[in-house]
């Protein structure tokens, strides 16, 4: 029976079915727009994955800041990962050296990718590395085993009641370089 | 799905229409609404009893303190897969079952406006849960890492990992085509003079959900894509190795999981907004009013979602922009709480079964939305986030809750189904013993949450031994009390008293004007409305 209604049912129903398939694209939407969202509001403790051009700005030397370092590599029992020192008392806008150290202890060659963290997530973008190793997957042959360069500097502007970061890097075994 | 060969179809009536085919075919090839309507139903009823016998193996275990009968991987696959399939494959499908039967008849249309789509939307369903139940018994298990299915825990799955995430790809795929379709019936197939503000509030509620299912169903597709992907084809969106977050997933989860919430409750609100005004043998109160509140509760869901999620680290003006967005959910629930109430101020109240179950709602529905209330403050959810009071509160609004519409709506509409009575005793007995067995079981889980025990856990300190053995003996009595609901269901089916047209003391809306049993086909000749 051809229904008068019919063609306009067929026009709602594709209509429908076509926001039903743009709602599934929004879903994906949704990761570029959080991370948008984490990186401009500065949650979730993400620091910058480019280095941060160091400006010779006034440093603070009236006012210590402890900058600790933590090295995981959850149950990952391929990697030796630990910080060369475990914390620093640093004044703002000044640059600092560190290292971290890693060592593959498989005999093939791994690639190593470390992804830091800041705590608490509010002081992340008040985190400034002009120079780090995260910013680039590390290759290590077999048992090689070597220091990795962080170079930093903590904002002046970090609010007054923060007295102590806690920088965290978590190193995985890259997967876009597993060769 | 022993009713489904005898439901509703053995009468002769005879008008014009040719009427069913005979056979097993009829139930494959059919694309009419109320036999679509009947198979939805005895799907759901059937699934209620898998997803039951699931809950009743957590409550076995959970019995005493220590391990008895399952081992801990076993009881973590029951509890995700009896919400997975409480939630997908039972009162949704209860719920488009009700939508199928009643939405039709209640705005004067012959039928759904996308048959053909009706029928495949039903027929996924059984593949798309067996594909699901099957997973149990694949290598390592079906899946065990909650039904939020949250990275990297749920990656661990064995086997079935790919098997659950096309099932709920399935799932999801039924209920958005059937949401399309309801949708669609409703703009188009009203009755001339059926306005929308005339629409019965049953229909109002399935339009806003139909919407809500469309909304949210594709952003879980989405996520549960994103899964499989990072699983099988090497993308990091939520492995923290190639630059992914996990917490990610949970934001994409609870964007489409909190949608889905009101998903399930909203019919629910419009069967007890039916049953209500029937039974007070008043009009529904502040009518308007409950169709604003229900459009708002619908937008409002949209923007809570990160209240399931206030310990993952959020700065604070997220925590306050969630909390007060979701006590405001309070304002148009209670509008409709209230509303409800003021139908039965000074009415003629005479309680027959779906009246008890429609108060019974009323009470627990409320119950469990206080709770809600209480999980809201943000402070206080992270004493009780992800302890037994999480799971007292959302089984309030689930099984007092959308149960209680479904088991209501069914003893309401029954008689129009089957052309006959049901059994008004043996009902009041079910729903009482329903009522005080569900309280049995969760409301000693509110005191085990507060007191610290953590959910999803096989076995726990002996400080919370005596209220487990309270409810998981709740447990048992509910679960068998519901054996009395298929009593009584294929009792009405196969006879009792012959049901008038009008079934109760003049009930409002074109259903009550077709006889009953409600012909094959009905409203060939739109209804005219005064």
């Amino acid at each position: 029976m051809a229904d008068p209604r019919a063609p306009a049912a067929r026009r709602l129903a594709v209509k429908l079915g076509a926001s039903a398939v743009a709602m599934f694209g929004f879903g994906f939407l949704l990761v570029p727009i959080y991370d948008a969202v984490c990186r401009i509001a500065g949650i979730g403790g993400r620091t910058s994955d480019v280095a941060a051009v160091a400006v010779a700005g006034e440093i603070d030397a009236d006012r210590t800041v402890v900058v600790e370092f933590v090295a995981i590599r959850n149950e990952q029992a391929t990697w030796e990962f630990h910080p060369a020192t475990v914390s620093m008392e640093v004044h703002p806008g000044q640059l600092y050296d560190t290292t971290f150290f890693a060592r593959n202890l498989t005999t093939s060659r791994l690639v190593g990718q470390a992804i830091p963290r800041v705590a608490p997530g509010t002081a992340a973008k008040y985190f400034k590395k002009t120079e780090c190793f995260c910013f680039t997957p590390q290759p290590f042959d077999g048992g090689e085993g070597r220091d990795m360069g962080l170079q930093f500097m903590v904002d002046p502007d970090l609010p007054q009641h923060i007295d102590r970061l806690t920088l965290t890097y978590t190193f995985f075994q890259s997967p876009a370089g597993a060769s | 799905m022993s009713t489904a060969t005898t439901h509703g179809h053995a009468h002769d009536h005879h008008d014009d229409h040719h009427g069913p085919a005979k056979g097993l075919m009829r139930w494959v090839t059919t694309t009419n609404h109320k036999d679509i309507g009947t198979l939805y139903l005895v799907f759901a009823l059937v699934m209620l009893f898998v997803g039951g016998a699931m809950a009743l193996i957590i409550r076995l275990e959970l019995f005493q303190p220590g391990l008895q009968f399952v081992n801990p991987d076993f009881f973590n696959q029951m509890t995700t897969m009896h919400a997975l399939i409480m939630v997908f494959g039972m009162i949704m499908p209860a719920f488009v079952g009700f939508a199928n039967w009643m939405i039709p008849m209640m705005i004067g249309a012959p039928d759904m406006a996308l048959p053909r789509l009706n029928n495949w939307s039903f027929w996924i369903l059984p593949f798309a849960s067996g594909i699901l139940v099957s997973t149990l018994f694949m290598d390592g298990g079906g899946p065990a890492g909650g039904w939020t299915l949250y990275p990297p825990l749920v990656l661990q799955t064995g086997n079935a990992f790919p098997f659950a995430i096309f099932a709920v790809h399935l799932l999801g795929m039924s209920s958005i085509m059937g949401a399309i379709n309801i949708i669609v019936t409703i703009m188009n197939m009203r009755a001339p003079g059926m306005t929308l503000l005339k629409m019965p509030l049953f229909v109002w509620t399935w339009l806003i959900t139909a919407y809500l299912l469309i909304g949210a169903m594709p952003v879980l597709a989405g996520g549960v894509t994103m899964l499989l992907t990072d699983q099988f084809f090497g993308t990091s969106f939520f492995s923290a190795a190639g630059g992914g977050d996990p917490v990610l997933f949970q934001h994409i989860f609870w964007f489409f999981g909190h949608p889905e919430v009101y998903i399930i409750i909203l019919p629910a609100f419009g069967i007890v907004s039916q049953i209500i005004p029937t039974f007070s043998r008043k009009p529904l109160f502040g009518y308007d009013s409950m169709v604003y509140a229900t459009a708002s509760i619908g937008f409002l869901s949209y923007i809570v979602w990160a209240h399931h999620m206030f310990t993952v680290g959020m700065p604070l003006a997220g925590m306050m922009f969630f909390m007060l967005s979701t006590m405001l959910i309070a304002i148009p629930t209670g509008v409709k709480v209230f509303n409800w109430l003021s139908t039965m101020w000074r009415g003629s109240l005479t309680f027959e079964t779906p009246m008890l179950f429609a108060i019974g709602f009323l009470f627990l529905f409320t119950i469990g939305g206080f709770s809600g209330l209480m999980l809201a403050i943000t402070p206080a959810d992270f004493q009780y986030h992800d302890t037994y009071f999480v799971v007292a509160h959302f089984h309030y609004v689930l099984v007092p809750g959308a149960l209680f519409g479904a088991l209501g709506g069914a003893y309401y509409w029954l008689p129009k189904w089957t052309g006959h009575m049901y059994d008004e005793t043996l009902g009041k007995v079910h729903f009482w013993m329903s009522a005080i067995f569900v309280n049995v079981t969760f409301f000693p889980q509110h005191f085990l949450g507060l007191a610290g025990m953590p959910r999803r856990i096989p076995d726990y300190a002996t400080q919370f031994a005596d209220w487990n053995m309270v409810s998981s003996i709740g447990a048992f009595g509910f679960g068998f009390a519901q054996l009395l609901f298929v009593y009584v269901v294929i009792k009405c089916v196969r006879g009792g008293k012959p049901a008038t047209a009008e079934v109760w003391d003049n009930p409002e809306g074109l259903e009550w004007t077709v006889p009953s049993p409600a012909p094959y086909h009905t409203f060939d000749e739109a209804p005219v409305i005064k």
